[in-house]
């Protein structure tokens, strides 16, 4: 496919530090957290105006699913405006529990495990052709998915166990997975997971469902990340020869391949020799060279994919970390980590190196620890603060663009309404409930023809993102257009 | 009351001897010191935005399973 429906669901990790003693249950928290989203939607499970949507997951998880983007620099801002938008709910809270005579901090990180080993995700969909056999895309993709955590992993640093001493591991979620392929997800945590809910036409398209990825802090890590998996996608629709990495142990693997940063750990191919995650990756990506030269470049961002992905495997190949250390996650945070140990004399079995992994990943822009490394030059951004400000607030182009204006021109009527991937409903006109089937479309007459008999849509003004940011505890949460009587009357006293 | 990250700077270890002893090697090179200003710099930010007990914070790190 040359273009291609993406979307990354993350669910964050909530925390009350009170200055002393134990801090609110998660559930209690999760409660407070929700209670702007709960204000704007009436539910904790909602849609918002920049099309995405954000929820109460299992585990009193703050989760937020951005909407279907069919451009990566959209998808990165999107994800990224999750991390603004969780932010501001911390920061309400604090405020709103101080009120309630609880002190203390309270944090969102966007990691993927917490000190009792408990894990949670970040989830990726692609659309692909239905057509895709199914058997030569988990054939592929797996050994893939397996490897990609050296080239896109946020890095961990894992406490001693009766094995193994504490020690820098390229993964976050390696360790958490149980299985190849699987339609479930809570209960046995497979890599790809294959239920079939395309929110699309299902009799053309699939969403294939990734749950093995860590949550990336690094814009250019995500870059890569997705444009990479992209590419692969790519190669496997068109069917060209991509060679047999499949692996004899998938799980056995992932975690090998996790716990050994020289990226040497030998992993066998089904059926055949020994391999390494390098070699896999190494194999992947000069295929997937080819494929471009051959085929073409798809979008603007390739050449740095394909760079960035040949300098990360020669880093990990030479050890040579420097090379990828402002732009890859796993190498960001182990410099840090290295550089501590070094300046302050402490092992990586200190409780100061696991906050040090934890505050990596938290949300606040002052104390998470990579906005810090990002604010002294030491992690590079490809965003600029205006593309994440637009993304909080303005749909990508796609049929998310439909979603916002539907469930943005109910509010400002005060119509009641239903709203979420696919489906589109007024309460009160629940014969004309509209289903948008494809993904790419930005524009819909029938969705239009049933908002015009909501009112005059000319009656309503657009607000300004001065005043949408004035009044709220988030941008993200705040209506785009008001219904303006107050310009009615100016006109009439000019 | 801590609602804003300001603690004090915690020095865990023996930090005193190695700052001084590298800073001691570093003295020749003046961009290497310069680089082992800048470093101390970032790390005594750090110190002043993380709780100051490590161990409490890590130990009451604990969520429930996700997805």
């Amino acid at each position: 496919m040359d273009r291609r429906v993406f979307g990354v669901e993350t669910e964050f990790a909530a925390l009350h530090r009170p200055a002393s003693g134990r801090g609110l249950p998660p559930d209690e928290l999760a409660r407070y957290l929700f209670r702007p989203v709960v204000d704007f939607g009436r539910s904790s499970n909602i849609f918002i105006p920049n099309g995405a949507r954000l929820y109460l997951d299992v585990g009193s998880h703050p989760e937020y699913a951005t909407s279907e983007c069919a451009d990566l620099m959209d998808l990165i801002a999107a994800d990224r405006a999750g991390e603004v938008i969780m932010h501001d709910l911390a920061v309400w809270t604090e405020k709103r529990i101080a009120e309630d005579g609880f002190d203390g901090q309270v944090y969102l990180l966007k990691n993927n495990v917490d000190s009792a080993g408990n894990s949670y995700g970040s989830h990726e969909n692609y659309l692909i052709p239905r057509t895709t056999h199914f058997r030569r895309l988990s054939g592929i993709l797996l050994p893939f998915l397996i490897t990609r955590q050296i080239i896109a992993g946020a890095g961990r640093v894992v406490p001693a166990d009766e094995k193994q001493p504490a020690h820098f591991a390229f993964s976050q979620r390696a360790d958490h997975m149980w299985e190849g392929i699987s339609s479930a997800t809570t209960r046995s945590r497979p890599i790809i997971n294959t239920r079939d809910e395309p929110h699309a036409d299902a009799a053309s398209h699939r969403r294939l469902h990734v749950i093995v990825g860590d949550s990336n802090m690094s814009s250019t890590t995500s870059l890569l990340r997705y444009g990479s998996t992209d590419l692969v996608l790519r190669m496997i629709e068109a069917g060209v020869p991509i060679g047999d990495f499949e692996l004899e142990n998938p799980i056995g693997a992932i975690r090998h391949i996790s716990h050994d940063l020289t990226g040497t750990a030998a992993v066998r191919i089904r059926g055949g020799e020994e391999s390494t995650a390098v070699e896999i990756q190494q194999g992947l990506l000069d295929r997937a060279k080819r494929f471009v030269a051959e085929h073409g470049a798809h979008h603007e961002h390739v050449e740095r994919i394909l760079q960035l992905w040949e300098r990360t495997l020669e880093a990990v190949r030479t050890g040579d970390h420097s090379l990828i250390d402002t732009e890859i996650d796993w190498a960001i945070k182990k410099r840090l980590i290295e550089e501590i140990a070094d300046q302050r004399g402490i092992g990586l079995d200190h409780p100061r190196m696991e906050q040090i992994d934890m505050a990596y990943h938290d949300v606040h822009p002052e104390r998470g620890l990579f906005y810090l490394l990002r604010r002294r030059g030491r992690a590079q951004e490809i965003l600029t603060e205006d593309q994440v400000t637009e993304a909080m607030i303005t749909p990508p182009q796609t049929r998310a663009a439909i979603r916002g204006e539907f469930l943005s021109t109910a509010r400002a009527f005060g119509a009641e309404y239903t709203v979420d991937w696919v489906h589109h409903k007024l309460t009160d006109r629940p014969l004309e409930a509209l289903m948008l089937k494809d993904p790419f479309a930005t524009t819909d007459e029938r969705v239009e023809s049933l908002l015009e008999k909501l009112g005059d849509r000319n009656q309503l003004r657009e607000r300004s993102l001065q005043q949408r940011q004035a009044d709220s505890v988030s941008l993200a949460l705040t209506d785009r257009f008001e219904a303006d009587e107050s310009t009615q009357d100016l006109v009439q006293f000019p | 009351m801590a609602a804003q990250p300001q603690k004090q700077p915690q020095r865990p270890g023996g930090e005193e001897e190695t700052g001084t002893e590298s800073a001691a090697q570093l003295k020749a090179n003046p961009q290497a010191t310069e680089r082992a200003e800048e470093l101390d710099s970032i790390l005594d930010e750090i110190d002043t935005v993380l709780e100051a007990n490590a161990e409490e914070f890590v130990k009451g790190f604990v969520q429930k399973g996700g997805q």
